[in-house]
């Protein structure tokens, strides 16, 4: 309910509610109060332009336009309402047909549907209009069947989402047979967006009903509604506009007044709706600056082949409720040639900071640093040419889904080509021609057919070597690899990680490699460093990651078995969740999950020092006493 | 999980026939149903007309001997598969009926009212599309994620609302604001170029607001793609980015809903032709209904519906050109 | 006993055939580790025996006779890859655990029975009335194991349960799982694409590659003296594994 209410916190959503609710109380009371009104002729008042005593006018009988234009409202939504029940009733029973029927007899459904749907509505409601004959009723049945493919259409979409899920497949396997499943589980779990879709469509029912009554194919004399005033009026524009101009606007009035309450709460409860109206975000407040309290360790001063400089680096974004920093603060060096390995988990921060060391991060989000350096350059200076030609040509990135991070509507060849034309100034056939090496140099198997072919008819490891391919085009003195190998089977991994292994040694270029996966890091990397919570908790060489010192570090070493784990004892467990964020505690974050963890941890940050920022670095660790507080703090 | 998704494209088993040959089969045996589809109901929706069409055409007067003499005319009286045959052959050789009102062959009708129509929807078209592509991409880019919050919520605002209001309420509005009130324009008849400004208006207004809207969120979606990191991570510039790289998937991600809001506009006609009393098949159709002059509303309804289908298999064709992934997704 | 058999099982999809012609038995009371890379067909096998696919030739069988896919006695339970996408969204977890317990029994009785499966996965039962959106993945996960437990199975298939989760969260599951079946006895078919994993948890294991069962045995043996050269493959490409 209290998310029903979020739809009068909007200015917009307030001015639909109240639009609405107005018109259906007018709806109500306006035949009981103003029908005499309405039907009083007035013959020495024929057409009559507005004046005190007609406020629109009258017709040609003479009746007060204003006065009929309020009495309307109840038949108007009474048609548009019925209509929208049969629409929504039909559409509902076509839409659930699939889930209820199987595949066989679904599909000849949906394709009925679809066949329905790709006629305009209007074209859907002329026919049945003729089937069920010209007036009231007839219009009714006609907009009602012509709405029922689109909603059925809806009804069917968002059921296949919903039983795709596997709470659908788990329910079933359980035994519960397909007509309660839909009551149970799908048509709950849709019911806001049906809702949602039910009001919208009521007001497009209602303009429906207006163009009907027009084109004198809806309702009929002597009954009126707003189409009918409309219809009357319009023969008489020259002589009154305001005949059709108050019924029109009425009509607009409330065919807004229910399209944007539905559109207004589909906002509120996140549901959506094509290109629904935007919230605006709350004034963000200001972040207090974190100290850079982890620069103790100077990363590698006055050696000169530092090929990535990283001191204190921020990243924040606007949240709705003032600023996130999910990077808070991190410095690093990375060396020609050297292999640096980033871990942790999802939310530590560590896709973002790679993000961030690339200049990639979407420029709602705030990268400071006190230093960040490539090659000498300054990558925090604005934005230039000079910039681009060196990201472009000396760091080469690969991301970790192969399968969505190439156009998909390009031809392969064309985009690895693209840098070279842009950077290397090299005509298009050179480029391409360039391309096409870089492929067979990150072993694609005849790379002159492959640079002609589409993504798609590549496969996920040969995407990640093409990606890394792209990378090689200039002459890359570092390549940031963010869980380069996640998406992938561990046999083609095992190539990925090769490939990236023998370039490294090839031409000397460093490497940033982000991964969840210690083990994976360990094997490729030279140095490891673990992050939690938007920080390095440990800085150390991957050789020593089974003597970590910090217990972050030590947990994920052994709550991952691998093949060499003891079978007889359990797992170490890491209890409670990984940080949020948006919530970072005061202290240390990690101690709400550490064993180890004093009142100083929850009090005051440590910062890194000696490669591990712990108070409690290298202190022995109780696995049993672990095991037991997990269940307590789960508990909590 | 991204693991499932790292599948290989399957081996494909049996037939390997070219995919274009493979899309262009299934795309016209699509049409061919909905065709059928559309010829089928246009048919039976004399059938299914409670009473009898051609007394209800003649009225309650006419004479008995008149009523049945047409019934045999028009074959009423034959088994329903009969009918249905002859509807079918009629159809193919192009004999569209009489029109029982005004006793011309329907086929005549349709062929002299059409080019108007015609006319006003493709115009309405083109402007729509020129309107909207520019303004969605221009929109999209300005309030990409993390900007212009207060563009999108003026644009996204305005836009639902102009969507919303149907075209002949449009049409009544321009009629009273540049006819009645101004006397700019020519509110009634296709004689003068400057007669086209009005209805073409009233046509493209609400499909233009509501397709950059979708080309809008398209865009801005697109712009939060992985391959658009991947070519920003080219550093080549912006421009490039926006135009080259997500302009096309923005433009092929909006053409199926674009699609349907273009087909509803060739229907959209109906309405704005009665209002500028426009000399083409919306204003027959119209008044055949309420003439019961059946057989001309059966020949009008195919040519509409004929028209709908064309410019959806138009969009699927220009989509798998766009984009040779939509070739092989199954439907 | 509860030996779940599959013979001769071949499932096409279309064209494509997922699965082809797999025998594959999980000893009873034992874990069966069934590993292979995406795309393999494992995941399909297993949704196969709990009915969730079609299965075009071949049987499978539990204790000699077919396993049944109607009705609402389903001696084979299910756990699914993503705790994300596997419970009601809508529903208390005490709801979901509850729906999957036979019928028959009384409302109270029914209350006994999910405060008990709670416990038994190591969660709080006061928390019965909790929605899934207050929990983590690893008590998702938790949750949908007890819901497996609820109706009374011989057989669990537990397919990819801890590749959707945080490397921290994954070894309570995996000890979860362990302790489960020395507890209550319970045959598991274990699916993964990670052999570590398979190796802590499973006592033989299968290795699957294009729809076909390759190499099948005790774990020890299957892993220190593999007999397919697939199977060598796989163990090879293990990160950190290459040394050896």
């Amino acid at each position: 309910m209290r998310r029903w209410m979020r739809v009068l916190r909007t200015p917009l959503g307030l001015t639909a509610t109240l639009l609405t609710v107005g018109v259906l109380v007018m709806a109500v009371i306006a035949p009981i109060l103003w029908t005499d009104d309405a039907d009083a002729i007035d013959t020495s008042n024929i057409l009559a332009p507005p004046s005190s005593e007609h406020w629109a006018g009258t017709d040609n009988l003479g009746r007060d336009i204003f006065y009929r234009t309020l009495v309307a409202t109840r038949l108007s939504v009474e048609l548009a309402l019925s209509a929208t029940v049969i629409a929504v009733v039909v559409g509902l029973v076509l839409g659930t047909a699939s889930f209820l029927l199987g595949r066989r007899a679904g599909r000849f459904v949906n394709a009925g549907i679809n066949i329905a749907v790709a006629f305009p509505g209007i074209l859907l409601a002329l026919f049945f209009a003729v089937i069920f004959g010209v007036g009231a009723t007839g219009a009714v049945l006609a907009i009602g069947m012509a709405g029922a493919p689109a909603f059925g259409r809806l009804t069917q979409t968002l059921v296949a989402g919903i039983a795709s899920r596997d709470f659908v497949a788990a329910a079933r396997v359980a035994g519960v047979g397909r007509f309660r499943s839909l009551f149970r589980h799908v048509l709950p779990n849709i019911a806001e967006p049906l809702v949602v879709n039910a009001t919208i469509s009521a007001g497009s029912a209602l303009l429906a009903f207006a163009g009907l009554s027009f084109l004198g194919l809806g309702v009929q004399q002597p009954k009126y509604d707003w189409g009918r005033l409309l219809y009357d009026g319009i023969s008489s524009i020259y002589v009154n506009p305001w005949a059709a101009l108050v019924p029109g606007t009425a009509v607009i009035v409330a065919g807004l007044a229910f399209n944007l309450f539905g559109e207004s709460v589909a906002k509120a409860l996140g549901v959506g709706v094509v290109g629904g109206i935007p919230e605006l975000p709350s004034v963000s407040a200001h972040l207090e600056d974190v100290a850079p309290v982890d620069a103790s360790r100077r990363p590698a001063e006055d050696v000169d082949d530092v090929v990535l400089d990283v001191r204190n680096l921020r990243v924040t974004f606007p949240g709705p409720r003032g600023p996130i920093r999910p990077v808070r603060g991190i410095s690093f060096a990375v060396r020609r040639g050297e292999a640096v390995g980033v871990v942790g988990e999802s939310g530590s921060g560590k896709s973002l900071t790679a993000l961030a060391v690339s200049r990639l991060v979407d420029d709602s989000g705030r990268v400071e640093a006190d230093r960040l350096d490539l090659l000498g350059t300054d990558l925090r200076a604005a934005d230039s040419k000079a910039q681009r030609q060196l990201l472009g040509t000396s760091m080469a990135m690969v991301f970790q889904d192969p399968m969505t991070s190439f156009n998909p509507t390009q031809r392969m060849g064309g985009q690895l080509a693209e840098s070279a034309r842009h950077h290397q100034g090299l005509s298009k056939k050179d480029a391409l021609s360039r391309a096409v090496d870089r492929l067979r140099s990150v072993r694609i198997t005849e790379p002159e057919k492959r640079a002609h072919q589409y993504p798609h008819e590549f496969s996920g490891g040969m995407r990640q070597r093409a990606m890394i391919g792209m990378g090689l085009m200039g002459t890359p003195a570092l390549i940031v690899a963010d869980e380069p190998t996640t998406a992938l089977d561990v046999t083609v991994q095992q190539q990925v990680l090769d490939l990236l292994a023998s370039i490294r040694e090839a031409d000397d270029v460093a490497l940033i490699l982000i991964s969840h996966d210690v083990t994976v890091v360990g094997e490729v990397c030279d140095r490891v460093l673990v992050m939690y919570a938007g920080r390095i908790v440990e800085d150390l060489p991957a050789g020593e990651l089974s003597a970590a010192q910090h217990p972050y570090t030590r947990a994920l070493m052994a709550a991952v078995p691998d093949m060499h784990t003891d079978l007889d004892e359990p797992l170490a467990v890491i209890p409670g969740r990984p940080v949020d964020p948006s919530d970072v505690p005061q202290g240390c974050a990690y101690a709400a999950r550490c064993p180890l963890a004093s009142a100083r941890c929850r009090t005051e940050e440590p910062a890194l020092v000696d490669g591990v920022a712990c108070w409690h670095a290298g202190e022995p660790i109780d696995i049993e006493v672990v095991d037991r507080e997990l269940e307590e703090v789960e508990a909590s | 999980m991204s693991l499932a998704s790292s599948v290989a494209p399957a081996p494909r088993v049996g037939v390997t026939a070219h995919p274009w040959v493979r899309f262009g089969v299934r795309r016209l045996g699509r049409l061919l149903v909905s065709l059928w589809v559309l010829i089928t109901a246009s048919f039976l929706m004399i059938h299914l007309i409670p009473g009898d069409p051609v007394r209800a055409a003649l009225g309650p007067t006419a004479p008995a001997a008149l009523v049945a003499a047409k019934r045999e005319e028009m074959g009423l009286d034959d088994p329903i598969l009969v009918q249905y045959w002859h509807y079918l052959q009629n159809l193919f050789t192009g004999d569209l009926g009489t029109s029982i009102t005004s006793q011309l062959p329907v086929s005549d009708i349709v062929s002299q009212r059409l080019p108007a129509t015609l006319q006003l929807a493709v115009l309405a078209f083109v402007v729509a599309v020129l309107v909207a592509v520019p303004l969605g991409v221009t929109m999209g880019v300005l309030t990409r994620r993390g900007h212009g919050r207060r563009t999108e919520l003026a644009f996204t605002t305005t836009s639902v609302i102009i969507g919303i209001i149907p075209d002949f309420l449009i049409a009544v509005g321009l009629v009273y604001v540049f006819g009645v009130n101004l006397g700019w324009l020519p509110v009634a008849g296709n004689d003068t170029p400057s007669s086209y400004v009005l209805p073409v208006l009233a046509l493209m207004v609400g499909p233009a607001a509501i397709l950059s809207r979708i080309i809008r969120v398209e865009m801005v979606a697109v712009l939060e793609a992985d391959f658009v990191r991947t070519a920003r991570a080219k550093r080549i510039p912006n421009r490039s980015v926006y135009l080259g790289h997500a302009l096309p998937n923005a433009l092929t991600a909006s053409l199926t809903l674009g699609g349907l809001i273009l087909g509803s506009m060739v229907a959209g006609t109906v309405l704005v032709e009665n209002v500028f009393a426009w000399p083409g098949l919306g204003s027959t159709i119209v008044s055949s209904i309420l003439n019961k002059d059946y057989q001309v509303v059966q020949a009008i309804v195919i040519v509409y519906g004929v028209a709908v289908l064309l410019v959806n298999t138009a969009v699927d064709v220009a989509l798998a050109l766009l984009d040779p992934r939509s070739m092989i997704r199954e439907d | 006993m509860s030996e779940l058999r599959f013979d001769n099982v071949t499932v096409r999809y279309g064209s494509t055939t997922a699965v082809d012609d797999v025998s594959l038995t999980v000893p009873s009371g034992q874990v069966l580790g069934l590993v292979g890379e995406s795309g393999s067909g494992k995941s399909t096998l297993a949704r196969a025996a709990v009915g969730l696919a079609p299965v075009d030739s071949g049987t499978i069988l539990l204790d000699g006779k077919p396993v049944p896919t109607r009705g609402r006695r389903r001696p084979l339970q299910m756990v699914f890859q993503d705790p994300y996408s596997s419970l009601d969204p809508r529903m208390s977890i005490g709801e979901s655990v509850a729906e999957a317990i036979p019928p028959g029994s009384s409302r109270a009785e029914r209350r006994a029975e999910v405060e008990r499966l709670l416990e038994l996965v190591h969660l709080d039962p006061d928390r019965v009335a909790m929605r899934p959106a207050g929990l983590s993945g690893g008590q998702r996960q938790r949750v949908a194991l007890a819901r497996a437990l609820a109706g009374k199975p011989e057989v669990i298939v537990a397919d990819e349960i801890t590749s959707a989760l945080d490397v921290s969260i994954q070894g309570a599951v995996l000890n979860l799982v362990r302790e489960l079946q020395r507890e209550l006895g319970l045959t598991i078919l274990f699916i993964s694409h990670n052999l570590a994993v398979v190796r802590y948890v499973a006592s033989h294991v299968a290795v699957m590659h294009h729809g076909r069962i390759v190499e099948q045995g005790p774990t020890g043996q299957v892993l220190s003296e593999p007999d397919h050269d697939y199977t060598r493959t796989l163990l090879a490409a293990i990160p950190g594994n290459r040394s050896i």
